[in-house]
C-alpha cells in the first residue's frame, strides 16, 4: 500500500463523506479505505472509459459480492465552458454554441435558446418559422430516441436493434441535411425564426421519410418488445416511483414511466404546439422497460405531429420564416448549395455590386449583432429527455449577460443512485441507459 | 442593476471611429412591481402572504417582467419561504439554480436564481437570492428539493456561492483542485490569438466587444 499522495487527484472529507476527484488516478486512497473497512465490500471505477456508461461517465460503485450498495456518479470530462463562451459572442452567435451541448438534440438547444431570446425581444417568430422548427423537432425527437433505444439495447447485448435504430436515425440526419445543409450541430433556428425556408421538394422527400420511417419502426419494436431476454434484463429494472422522480426533479420519459402524463407540448404549449393532435406517452411500471416502451411509443406520436406539420407547409408555401425587423432577421439570405448552407448567390450580389447600403447593413448587423433589452427570462421546453430550461439574462447589450441551461441529462442522472444502490452490478447499464443521459448536455 | 455605456455602439475605450463617442446609454433592469401582477402572480403572492407572516419582511421586491414573477428573498428566509412554497402552495419542483455575477451591484454582487414548478396549478415563478462578494453564503435547498444537489454543486463550482448545509459542495464540472470560480465575471475567458495567411485574429475575450 503506497503512503504516495497524488498531488492531482486528492479526496475531500464532506459531511456525506469521501468525494474522489474527479481527475482520476485515486486508486491509492480508494485500496486504503477498502484495507481500513471492517466489512468485506469491493469498490469497483465504472469509466469514464467504459463502453456501457453512455458517454464519458465515471461510477464509483461499491459492491457486496453482486449487490451494489452505493453508486456515485463523476461528472465534468466533457466539459467545455460554453455557457461562459456564449457571453463573448453576440445573440445569434450563440446559437452555434448552445447547439453543441446535447448533441443529440441540437434542434431542441437552438429552440429553447431561440424561444428565450425571443422573450426577451418582445417578439414571435413567424408562422411558418414554428411550423417548421416543430417538424424539425419532432425529427430531432426521433433521432434522439434512436439513439437511447439503440444504444440501450447495444449496452445490454443487443447488437441488431442499434444497427436498425441507427439505420433508421441515418434517415432523419438525411432530412436534416437536406433542409439545414447539416447533419448535426446545424445552427439552424435564429433568434426570429429559423435560417432559411425548406429547399423545393422538401415536403415530399418528408412525407416520404415518414412512410418509410413507420414501416421500419414497426419492424424494430418486434426485436425488443416481447423479447424475453430484453424484457428479463429491463423490467422492474431502475425502479423509480412518482415521489423520488419528483423529489429528484426529474422530467421527460422517466417521469412519464410512473404513470405521470407531464410534457410541456401539452402543459404548457410553445411554438403552437396547441394546435397540433398527439398524445402523451406514459407507463405505470416506473422501471426501465416502461421508459423503453414509451421512447418506442414517442416515435408514432412524433410521426403524427411531423405529418400534421407538413400539411401545415403546404399551406403556408411562401410564407416568411424570419421576423420581418431587418434590425434583427440575418441579412444574408441562406441556402442549401452542393457544398452545404451559405450565403445566397444573390444576396453577394447585392451587397457586393448594388447596394452599398445593403452592405454597411449585412456588416453592421453580422459584425455587432443586435441589442436586447435589459431583463432575464426562463424558457423551458420538451426535450427528448425531459424539461430544458434556459435561463438568460442580457444587460442591454449585444451579448447574452448569462445563459444557464437547465439540462434534462443533468438532473436527471442524479436518479443513479436511487436506481441502482440495492440492485444487481449488470443492471445498472440499464438503468442507466434508461435515463439516457448525454454527457455532453449533463456537462456542458 | 444599471450600467452606463458609452460610445455609439457602446465600445469602451477608443474604439469608435464613427464620430458618435459622446452618446452615453443607461441601461436599467426592470424594477419593482406594483399590484395587480396579473395572471396567477396575485393570488400566489396573496397565498404566501397569508402562510408566511413574515412576508414583508422576508421578501425584498417583487418583479414581474416579461410574463414572469420573480419574487427577491432575504437569504435567511430562503428556507422558510422554500419550504411554504413546496408544502402549501405546491410548487413541488425546484429546477435548479442559475448563478448571476454582477460585479456592478456593490454588496449584491452574486445572484442566485431558483426557478419553481408546481405541477399541480401548473404555475412557475422565481426566487432570487443576492449576496455579496465578500460574504458568498446561501443556505443550501437541498432539504427542500433534493434534486437541487448537483445544481447547488455547479453554482459554487462556477461561482463560488457557498450553499451551507449542502451534504458536499464540492466542485462537479472543473478538477477538484482548479483555482477559481469560470463563470465570474471576473475570471477572463482566456484563448490564444490564432494566425491565418499572415493575419491574426486574437482570443475572443480581446475583440472589440459591442455593448
Amino acid at each position: 500500500m503506497s503512503t504516495y499522495v497524488d498531488p492531482y487527484a486528492s479526496s475531500r472529507e464532506t459531511t456525506e463523506g469521501t468525494v474522489f476527484s474527479v481527475t482520476g488516478g485515486d486508486w491509492d486512497s480508494l485500496v486504503t479505505e477498502i484495507g481500513q473497512a471492517k466489512e468485506e465490500r469491493v469498490v469497483v471505477n465504472m469509466g469514464p472509459q467504459h463502453p456501457s456508461t453512455h458517454g464519458v461517465l465515471r461510477l464509483v460503485l461499491e459492491l457486496e459480492g453482486e449487490t451494489v450498495t452505493e453508486v456515485r456518479c463523476g461528472i465534468g470530462y466533457l466539459h467545455t465552458g460554453i455557457e461562459k463562451n456564449t457571453e463573448y459572442r453576440s445573440w445569434t452567435q450563440g446559437v452555434t454554441f448552445v447547439t453543441r451541448m446535447d448533441y443529440l438534440s441540437p434542434i431542441f438547444n437552438e429552440t429553447a435558446y431561440c424561444l428565450g431570446v425571443e422573450k426577451l425581444l418582445g417578439i414571435e417568430a413567424p408562422e411558418r418559422a414554428n411550423q417548421i422548427r416543430v417538424m424539425m423537432m419532432e425529427f430531432n425527437r426521433i433521432s434522439s430516441h434512436m439513439v437511447a433505444l439503440g444504444t440501450g439495447a447495444l449496452e445490454l447485448g443487443a447488437l441488431s436493434p442499434m444497427i436498425f435504430c441507427f439505420r433508421e436515425r441515418e434517415r432523419v440526419l438525411d432530412i436534416f441535411e437536406l433542409v439545414s445543409g447539416l447533419r448535426m450541430n446545424m445552427a439552424y433556428v435564429r433568434p426570429g425564426g429559423v435560417a432559411q425556408d425548406l429547399p423545393k421538394g422538401a415536403i415530399a422527400k418528408i412525407r416520404e421519410t415518414v412512410a418509410e420511417l413507420r414501416k421500419n419502426f414497426k419492424d424494430n419494436e418486434k426485436l425488443l418488445v416481447g423479447n424475453s431476454i430484453w424484457m428479463k434484463r429491463t423490467e422492474g429494472i431502475g425502479y423509480l416511483d412518482l415521489a423520488g422522480a419528483t423529489t429528484l426533479g426529474i422530467t421527460g420519459p422517466v417521469l412519464r414511466s410512473t404513470g405521470l402524463p407531464w410534457d410541456l407540448r401539452k402543459i404548457a404549449p410553445y411554438c403552437g404546439y396547441e394546435q397540433y393532435d398527439f398524445d402523451v406517452v406514459t407507463a405505470d411500471t416506473c422501471d426501465v422497460y416502461g421508459r423503453f416502451l414509451i421512447r418506442i411509443a414517442e416515435l408514432e406520436q412524433s410521426l403524427r405531429i411531423i405529418e400534421q406539420a407538413c400539411d401545415k407547409l403546404e399551406k403556408s408555401e411562401g410564407q416568411p420564416v424570419m421576423v420581418a425587423d431587418k434590425k434583427i432577421a440575418w441579412p444574408s439570405q441562406l441556402s442549401v448549395g452542393n457544398d452545404g448552407m451559405g450565403n445566397s448567390l444573390d444576396h453577394i450580389r447585392e451587397i457586393m455590386g448594388e447596394s452599398m447600403e445593403a452592405l454597411i447593413h449585412h456588416f453592421k448587423l453580422v459584425t455587432e449583432g443586435f441589442q436586447v433589452p435589459a431583463g432575464q427570462v426562463y424558457v423551458a421546453i420538451e426535450s427528448p429527455r425531459g424539461e430544458l430550461g434556459v435561463h438568460l439574462v442580457s444587460d442591454g447589450g449585444t451579448r447574452p449577460y448569462r445563459v444557464h441551461f437547465r439540462e434534462p441529462s443533468f438532473n436527471n442522472l442524479q436518479s443513479t443512485s436511487a436506481m441502482c444502490e440495492g440492485s444487481m452490478v449488470a443492471d445498472i447499464i440499464g438503468a442507466v441507459a434508461s435515463i439516457d443521459p448525454v454527457m455532453g448536455g449533463v456537462d456542458r | 442593476m444599471s450600467n452606463d455605456e458609452r460610445g455609439s455602439f457602446g465600445i469602451h475605450g477608443t474604439g469608435d471611429t464613427s464620430g458618435y463617442g459622446g452618446l452615453v446609454r443607461n441601461q436599467v433592469s426592470p424594477g419593482s412591481t406594483e399590484r395587480p401582477f396579473g395572471g396567477y402572480f396575485d393570488q400566489v403572492t396573496d397565498d404566501l402572504e397569508r402562510a408566511y407572516p413574515d412576508f414583508a419582511d422576508a421578501i425584498e421586491r417583487i418583479v414581474v417582467d416579461r410574463g414572469e414573477l420573480t419574487l427577491h428573498i432575504k437569504r435567511e428566509r430562503l428556507v422558510d419561504v422554500a419550504l411554504i412554497l413546496r408544502d402549501r402552495l405546491k410548487f413541488e419542483n425546484c429546477l435548479g439554480v442559475s448563478g448571476v455575477h454582477y460585479p456592478a451591484d456593490t454588496n449584491r454582487e452574486l445572484h442566485a436564481v431558483y426557478p419553481l414548478l408546481s405541477m399541480t396549478n401548473n404555475q412557475r415563478i422565481r426566487l432570487e437570492v443576492s449576496v455579496p462578494d465578500s460574504d458568498p453564503h446561501i443556505p443550501s435547498l437541498v432539504e427542500v428539493w433534493a434534486g437541487n444537489n448537483w445544481n447547488e454543486r455547479e453554482t459554487f463550482d462556477m461561482f463560488g456561492i457557498v450553499f451551507d448545509g449542502h451534504p458536499g459542495l464540492t466542485r462537479i464540472l472543473m478538477p477538484d483542485d482548479w483555482q477559481g470560480h469560470p463563470q465570474r465575471k471576473d475570471y477572463s475567458l482566456g484563448g490564444i490569438p490564432v494566425e491565418y495567411k499572415g493575419a491574426t485574429t486574437p482570443p475572443p475575450n480581446e475583440r472589440r466587444s459591442y455593448k
